[in-house]
């Protein structure tokens, strides 16, 4: 077991060990006057603004929307949670290309900041609302007792509370943020992802290319080390006997109405931009833009891409998650720290490595379905290790022994016993790698076998010739194949929490 | 071990099958394709129709694609490339990629669109132009060279696509007919006075919305908007420059069958039909609005006559698309 995790991080650390192969193979002089330029250090100001800007928003928006739906006696709590988490299944570039269509003129840093702000607050809301509804209120209780107003107690005793899920999904946000190429280049914003892109459509994967990617990850990884540093040691479990008492909902009394007025405004903002423009789009279009003999072959290749990509990611994680579960130790936190490491570079990154890689030395692969699908494990195997590892940690090892005792060889018995047993978590992580690929266009369009078209990379090409209406089909085919993944992981979320 | 084996195998065997599904059908030929996809698709079709051979496309940006060939070299799997601009095409040809093209396709074009090396081919045609919005700038505001927009004056009121390979074709005519260093310093001062947008697309659109006063693109794309809805260009009108200036580049797109294609005669009977009757003919009836460059093949009628616009001399085959890569990475615009 140990074997084939070492080997299936080691295939993670490819691209990571490129970046250095190419840099050094470059040689000194060359790759500094390609990364002490000027202009990286305006694509740096403008990544780094970005994040300045958005994570604070996201963190205040989504601490606020959470509050709201799980602490107060909001009416239609459950409505409105459901309808914050919906964003989700909006791929945030078509967030973007929504606005894009409302507000023709919408451009530069504030219109990335708005409309990341508007796409990635749920990923800070999901873990957020989670911890919130968990608290035990003794706590906050006590602090009152001692003579704190309300807002000193959610100061000094709510939020510290919050630290692992601020840290967590802001990180996430962080992520994403650098990660993102569409959004960004339909507001004309330049970051180091869609810097990367153009000098990729100008050289293909020439040094300059290569050292803005070594740039990109070495941003990645200091946001992961922050993250590591902010998290603390501090011991969030709750002390004392017995289970938390539920607690009661706060009264919003006359607050009721703005509280709502607000709620309205922001899913009018993050759900009804996006729903309202797109059926404008195909209304206005009708039934000329459902080029059916396009649109049926890219959703048959998006589904066998998230399909075979969900089943190898699943598969590739096995060995990790096992062993964290089974044999943790210093050995398996670095294989499974490194994954994560590898996990957190944007898409463009990775594909630039592979397309090296098989152009320079597996040239049989070059161009291949393989590729692609490798560049997704590689992507999206952190997602798969999470959720399986959370259900391999409830099959008892008894079971394994005992199938062991009975005859079957180890491996049998993993798989006869506990894998069966781990299924509804392989099962989730397989819709979340889904998920990922769905929505995935800088590595897709790198790596793509010729002739393929998936949702993400046809809706790219229409909107890149302006075609908008052309580019409508492709977007609600993706939000209606996100929906049901995105309800799987609201569901999750609310079953963690053991409700 | 076994059965992991097993379950190994089985996840290859379906990479394998699906590869299959979604591989170029191997009977066709697998074409690069820089131009316009919906243009290509076009030719591509009626191509197909004709003669019954399949053609796969894969789509990319000229520099892009072109780059790519050179890094495969001998493997690469392509059998023709179709560009937008000269630069890329002439970037394969140098590393020594092409193969030569049949004499019935060469004696289809005039000599000034087709390097005397006789590797590749003009298939079409486009102007430079500078397209600006009507409600902000009249007549006598226009600049007369695009060298005047290296001016302070023009700060921030003109836009263009740099990463895009139109654009770089038009620096690239710069550098071949001003030198390196004009070229660099007008790309540097370029930095400080353009509104840099992803697309000549999207650059127009932001003349006609008022974002920007005028815009550096290609004349088809005010004319393919105005045949749609005009939506994006209805208050825009394009300013040529003429007067040889480098302003007034007419760049050549580029067909080519590669050395390595195993598939030759097919490939060359398709840019035999691109640059005859058939794909000159799509070029003047469809709405690509790019010029024919065929002997005796008109243009859309809609577009003002090629030799009106008094274009500067520039060999297609000398525009250096490296250099004008590295110049522009220079100034900070990539």
């Amino acid at each position: 077991m140990s074997v084939m995790a070492l080997f299936v991080t080691v295939g993670a650390c490819l691209p990571i060990g490129f970046i250095v192969y190419v840099a050094v193979q470059t040689g000194w002089s060359t790759a500094s006057a390609l990364i002490f330029r000027p202009r990286v250090g305006e694509l740096l100001v403008n990544t780094l603004l970005l994040v300045a800007c958005t994570l604070p928003l996201c963190i205040v928006f989504s601490v606020a929307l959470a509050w709201l739906t799980e602490r107060s006696d909001l009416p239609g709590a459950h409505l409105w949670s459901w309808l914050i988490v919906a964003p989700l299944a909006i791929p945030a570039f078509v967030h973007s290309y929504a606005w894009v269509s409302f507000i023709p003129s919408l451009n530069g840093l504030f219109a990335a900041v708005l409309i990341s702000t508007l796409a990635y607050v749920p990923f800070l809301y999901l873990p957020i609302a989670a911890t919130l509804r968990r608290l035990d209120p003794a706590l906050e209780e006590a602090a009152a007792s001692l003579g704190h107003p309300p807002a000193q107690v959610f100061l000094r005793v709510v939020v510290p509370q919050l630290r692992l899920a601020l840290c967590g999904g802001g990180l996430l946000v962080a992520l994403h943020l650098l990660a993102e190429f569409g959004l960004y280049v339909m507001v004309r914003f330049d970051t180091f992802t869609t810097a990367i892109v153009a000098q990729f459509q100008s050289a293909y994967n020439g040094p300059a290319a290569n050292m803005l990617a070594g740039v990109l990850a070495l941003c990645c990884f200091s946001f992961l080390g922050l993250e590591m540093r902010l998290r603390g040691h501090e011991r969030y479990a709750r002390v004392g006997s017995g289970a938390a008492r539920a607690r009661r909902p706060a009264p919003l009394n006359v607050w009721k109405a703005p509280a709502l007025a607000g709620l309205v405004a922001w899913i009018a903002l993050a759900v009804g931009v996006p729903i309202v423009t797109l059926s404008g789009w195909l209304l206005q279009s009708g039934a000329a833009v459902w080029r059916l003999q396009e649109i049926l072959p890219a959703v048959l290749e998006t589904l066998l891409f998230a399909g075979l990509g969900g089943v190898l990611a699943t598969l590739a994680a096995i060995p990790i998650a096992w062993l964290s579960i089974r044999a943790p130790g210093p050995l398996q936190r670095l294989v499974e720290g490194l994954n994560y490491v590898v996990g957190s570079l944007p898409g463009v990154v990775v594909a630039l490595a592979l397309v090296t890689i098989t152009v320079r030395i597996a040239l049989p692969l070059y161009q291949t379905i393989a590729t692609v699908l490798l560049a997704y494990v590689l992507l999206f195997l952190p997602r798969a290790i999470i959720s399986l590892r959370a259900s391999l940690a409830q099959a008892p090892v008894e079971l394994e022994q005992a199938a062991a005792s009975l005859g079957r060889t180890p491996l049998n018995a993993l798989w006869s016993v506990t894998v069966r047993l781990a299924a509804p978590g392989a099962a989730a992580g397989m819709a979340l790698v889904g998920l990922g690929i769905v929505n995935e266009l800088t590595a897709t369009q790198m790596l793509a076998p010729n002739g393929t078209q998936t949702l993400a990379t046809a809706f790219w090409a229409y909107t890149s010739e302006l075609d908008y209406a052309a580019a409508a089909p492709y977007a609600l085919l993706m939000i209606l194949l996100s929906l049901p993944l995105t309800g799987l992981l609201y569901a999750q979320s609310k079953r963690t929490i053991g409700r | 071990m076994k059965f992991f084996l097993q379950l190994i195998g089985a996840a290859a065997a379906l990479i394998v099958s699906s590869s299959i599904v979604t591989a170029q059908d191997a009977s066709g030929i697998l074409v690069y394709n820089a131009q316009h996809v919906s243009l290509t698709q076009q030719w591509a079709a009626q191509f197909t129709k004709e003669t019954g051979i399949k053609v796969t496309l894969r789509n990319g940006g000229d520099t892009e694609l072109g780059n790519q060939i050179v890094q495969e070299g001998a493997n690469s799997p392509a059998d023709v490339f179709l560009t937008e601009n000269s630069p890329a095409i002439a970037l394969v040809d140098t590393a020594g990629l092409l193969a030569l093209l049949d004499s019935a396709t060469l004696a289809l074009v005039p000599d000034n669109y087709r390097p005397a090396s006789g590797r590749w081919t003009g298939i079409a045609a486009r102007s430079t132009v500078f397209a600006y919005n009507t409600s902000v700038l009249k007549q006598g505001d226009l600049p007369k060279s695009l060298l005047d927009l290296a001016d302070p004056k023009w700060k921030g009121r003109w836009a263009a696509s740099p990463t895009g390979a139109d654009f770089q074709a038009i620096v690239s005519a710069l550098l071949e007919l001003k030198g390196e260093d004009a070229t660099s310093k007008w790309l540097k001062a370029m930095k400080d006075n353009v509104k840099p947008f992803q697309g000549n697309n999207a650059a127009m659109k932001g003349v006609n919305t008022g974002q920007v006063e005028g815009a550096v693109i290609y004349h088809y794309y005010y004319f393919g908007d105005q045949a749609k809805t005009g939506e994006n260009s209805k208050n825009v009108a394009l300013h040529y420059f003429k007067n040889r200036d480098p302003g007034a580049f007419i760049s050549v797109s580029g067909g080519a069958v590669l050395a390595s294609s195993k598939k030759k005669d097919q490939a060359q009977s398709f840019v035999r039909w691109i640059v005859g009757k058939g794909g000159q003919g799509v070029l003047r009836t469809g709405d690509s609005f790019e010029y024919a460059v065929g002997k005796d093949e008109a243009s859309n009628p809609k577009l003002p006559s090629l030799v009106d616009l008094q274009a500067p001399t520039v060999e297609p085959a000398a525009l250096n698309s490296k250099k004008v890569t590295e110049l522009m990475t220079a100034a900070g615009l990539l």
